[in-house]
């Protein structure tokens, strides 16, 4: 599945999330106390996002791929505009949505709407199906006067839900019902960008299929450009278009997705993507990329990757390696290329 | 085949409720050798833990093993006592369960957690369960293990915590480990590290292990055995080879047909209409025959185990024999 590379939608500059502790007087204090003696205080911030550029074009499927504590969940969450960067800019259709506004930001968040993993946690339970799917259009202006029920029932009726189903509650309907639910009223506020984050991580595989489906189905019908978060490989590479690689905060590879799968370049990509089981394989000899994820908190220098990578070399701890193009539309991050 | 661990014959655990009796496990029957991993397999609700928790004898009213056995050298596990139990659990039958933070307690140090269970069924001294202790967190790759058995629960990664749940379940060397979703919740490439570990272990010790899971390329890689289990029953069963590149189940090929790298990459992935059946209104007969394309009316009448290709039995009235995967 190929899309004619189309104007970017989302545009990442030299984005960064830095989330920090707030110290009280007394830790202030301390800390600057033991600065005077010249101990440096210990940095407590996290860099959860790491000065990433990215670019996504209206009508691509863009997965994220990553591990837990990578960053990939604020990365969406900073797209979709749930939460601000610390630095760098969030372009929506070439303009910094910080720069909107009020009323222009309004529209363009509404054009970038979330699915969440948790389809129990992200559903209010007080609220009927109806309530929750409805809300936010009728908030904004939506729905012309005495048609909402019947939009709500079209919105449900999309996402593959009963409408005969709206009077009632969340907690009854099934996992992948509920996932539909948040399906529903994420499209009901017209959004042209969706922003996916595990969401059918929770799902059993036959429901997840169904989702899948349906995901793409929305896709020819409605024009949405995804952005696809998951940490399972085989839903990636199935969904979609190009392949971006994070690891501690940093794209460390990109490409499309039959590239990145045939030829990844990056030796964490070729580690996750060794170790992803596979239905085909009988007996495997599992083996595992040596070590664990190191602590965001404390991540190792130069390249985040070197104290697990087969491959490092001295440079590796010393500099950050650049993601570098090494093929058309293929750039990775490691010293191995030069 | 070598010999066998565990037999499991005609296993019914069912759960007493007011809503009605919920046949959570429901005519299963299973064998597990020596130094072989069993994958058990099936989505939410299938009854897949519940017949892991009837082996390890820990189910709870309102459920109770309501017939069948569960051979294990000799003995019926589903009609020993709870003392004859608590002999056999831990010691030589573990559990692996799926999430580390709730089976390690949160306030105890690895070490006393560790130590109480070798001196449950083992009478040695404190200091060598404390070095069994240490050679068991050595064996599943915990670095350092002197020191981290002076660690609390909380200090540990979700991958450690797992790593040292599986030491647990190691430190009597048991004869069989039924592990629930044990790598579920881990990443990628830790997953693939606590695997390599319990291949290790497997082939070392001649472990027996169930292992119990809803990931059908988890169990590819590292099954021999698999057991697709449906609604209560286990509805196919066979080498892991043969069941996953020739189903003769239309539940077990439409499972395949789901998950997403056997699809080509942009299409459609095959889906299996319609959902779980809720366990209290099951439908008569053949539990899939609501979902499945080749039900007909010979489908309401329960189907029996059978064996069209030895090795490789199915529950089902029309299996897919002519059609090639």
């Amino acid at each position: 599945m190929t899309t004619t590379p189309g104007t970017p939608a989302i545009e990442l500059k030299g984005v960064s999330k830095r989330f920090g502790k707030n110290f009280d007087i007394a830790a202030r204090l301390a800390r600057r106390a033991s600065a005077a003696f010249g101990k440096s205080p210990k940095d407590l911030t996290v860099r959860a996002v790491d000065n990433v550029d990215m670019t996504i074009r209206k009508g691509e499927v863009v997965g994220l791929v990553g591990e837990s504590g990578c960053g990939k969940s604020t990365l969406g969450r900073m797209v979709a505009g749930i939460i601000q960067p610390s630095e760098g800019q969030v372009l929506w259709q070439g303009r910094d949505i910080t720069t909107h506004s009020t009323q222009e930001a309004r529209v363009a968040q509404l054009k970038i709407q979330m699915i969440f993993q948790n389809p129990y946690a992200s559903l209010n339970p007080r609220l009927r199906v109806a309530e929750i799917v409805g809300e936010a259009p009728r908030v904004h202006g939506m729905i012309p006067r005495g048609e909402f029920d019947s939009y709500v029932d079209a919105q449900l009726r999309r996402a593959g839900l009963d409408p005969a189903y709206k009077r009632r509650y969340p907690h009854q309907f099934s996992g992948g019902q509920r996932q539909r639910i948040g399906i529903a009223r994420a499209l009901a506020v017209q959004p042209e960008f969706l922003v996916c984050d595990e969401a059918v991580a929770a799902l059993d595989v036959s429901i997840q299929a169904q989702i899948l489906n349906l995901f793409m189905d929305l896709r020819a019908e409605l024009d949405l450009t995804y952005l696809f978060i998951s940490h399972d490989l085989g839903v990636v590479e199935h969904l979609s278009d190009r392949v971006f690689i994070m690891y501690l905060g940093r794209i460390v590879e990109q490409a499309p997705a039959e590239e990145i799968f045939a030829r990844a370049n990056h030796p964490y990509t070729q580690a996750l993507l060794a170790e992803v089981p596979r239905i085909e394989t009988r007996k495997k000899q599992f083996a595992g990329v040596k070590g664990e994820i190191p602590s965001p908190l404390d991540p190792p220098s130069g390249c985040h990757f070197h104290p697990r990578c087969p491959h490092a070399m001295a440079r590796c701890s010393i500099e950050v390696p650049a993601l570098r193009e090494i093929a058309p539309g293929h750039r990775s991050a490691c010293h191995l290329n030069g | 085949m070598s010999d066998v661990t565990l037999d499991v014959r005609n296993l019914r655990t069912h759960f007493f409720t007011r809503a009605g009796i919920v046949r959570a496990v429901d005519d299963v029957s299973f064998t597990v050798w020596r130094g072989r991993v069993l994958g058990l397999v099936g989505e939410s609700g299938s009854g897949k833990t519940v017949t892991g928790f009837s082996i390890i004898g820990l189910i709870d009213p309102p459920g109770r093993i309501a017939g069948g056995s569960i051979f294990y050298q000799g003995a019926d596990l589903a009609k020993l006592t709870e003392r004859e139990m608590r002999d056999l659990r831990g010691n030589r039958i573990a559990m692996i369960f799926q999430d580390p933070m709730m089976t390690l307690n949160p306030v105890l140090r690895i070490d006393t957690q560790m130590i109480e269970t070798v001196q449950a069924h083992a009478k040695v001294s404190r200091a060598e369960a404390r070095t069994r202790s240490r050679d068991a967190l050595g064996m599943v790759g915990i670095p350092s293990p002197d020191e981290r058995l002076e660690a609390y629960p909380h200090q540990f990664s979700g991958g450690m915590r797992q790593r040292v749940a599986i030491a647990i379940a190691l430190l009597h060397r048991p004869d069989l480990i039924v592990a629930d979703e044990p790598t579920t919740a881990l990443d990628v490439t830790i997953q693939a590290q606590i695997l390599a570990e319990v291949q290790k272990l497997a082939a070392t010790y001649g472990t027996a292990l169930i292992w119990i899971t809803h990931d059908l390329s988890v169990v590819a890689g590292l099954a021999d055995e698999i057991a697709v289990m449906y609604a209560g029953k286990i509805v196919e069963t066979g080498d892991v080879g043969t069941v996953l590149d020739r189903p003769l189940h239309p539940y077990t090929q439409g499972l395949i047909g789901s998950v997403p790298s056997r699809n080509k990459r942009g299409s459609r992935l095959r889906q299996i209409p319609g959902m779980t059946p809720s366990l209290l209104d099951l439908p008569q007969g053949c539990a899939f025959r609501t979902r499945c394309a080749r039900a007909d009316a010979a489908c309401q009448s329960d189907p029996g185990i059978t064996e069209p290709v030895p090795g490789h039995a199915l529950r089902c009235f029309h299996p897919l024999l002519e059609v090639t995967a």
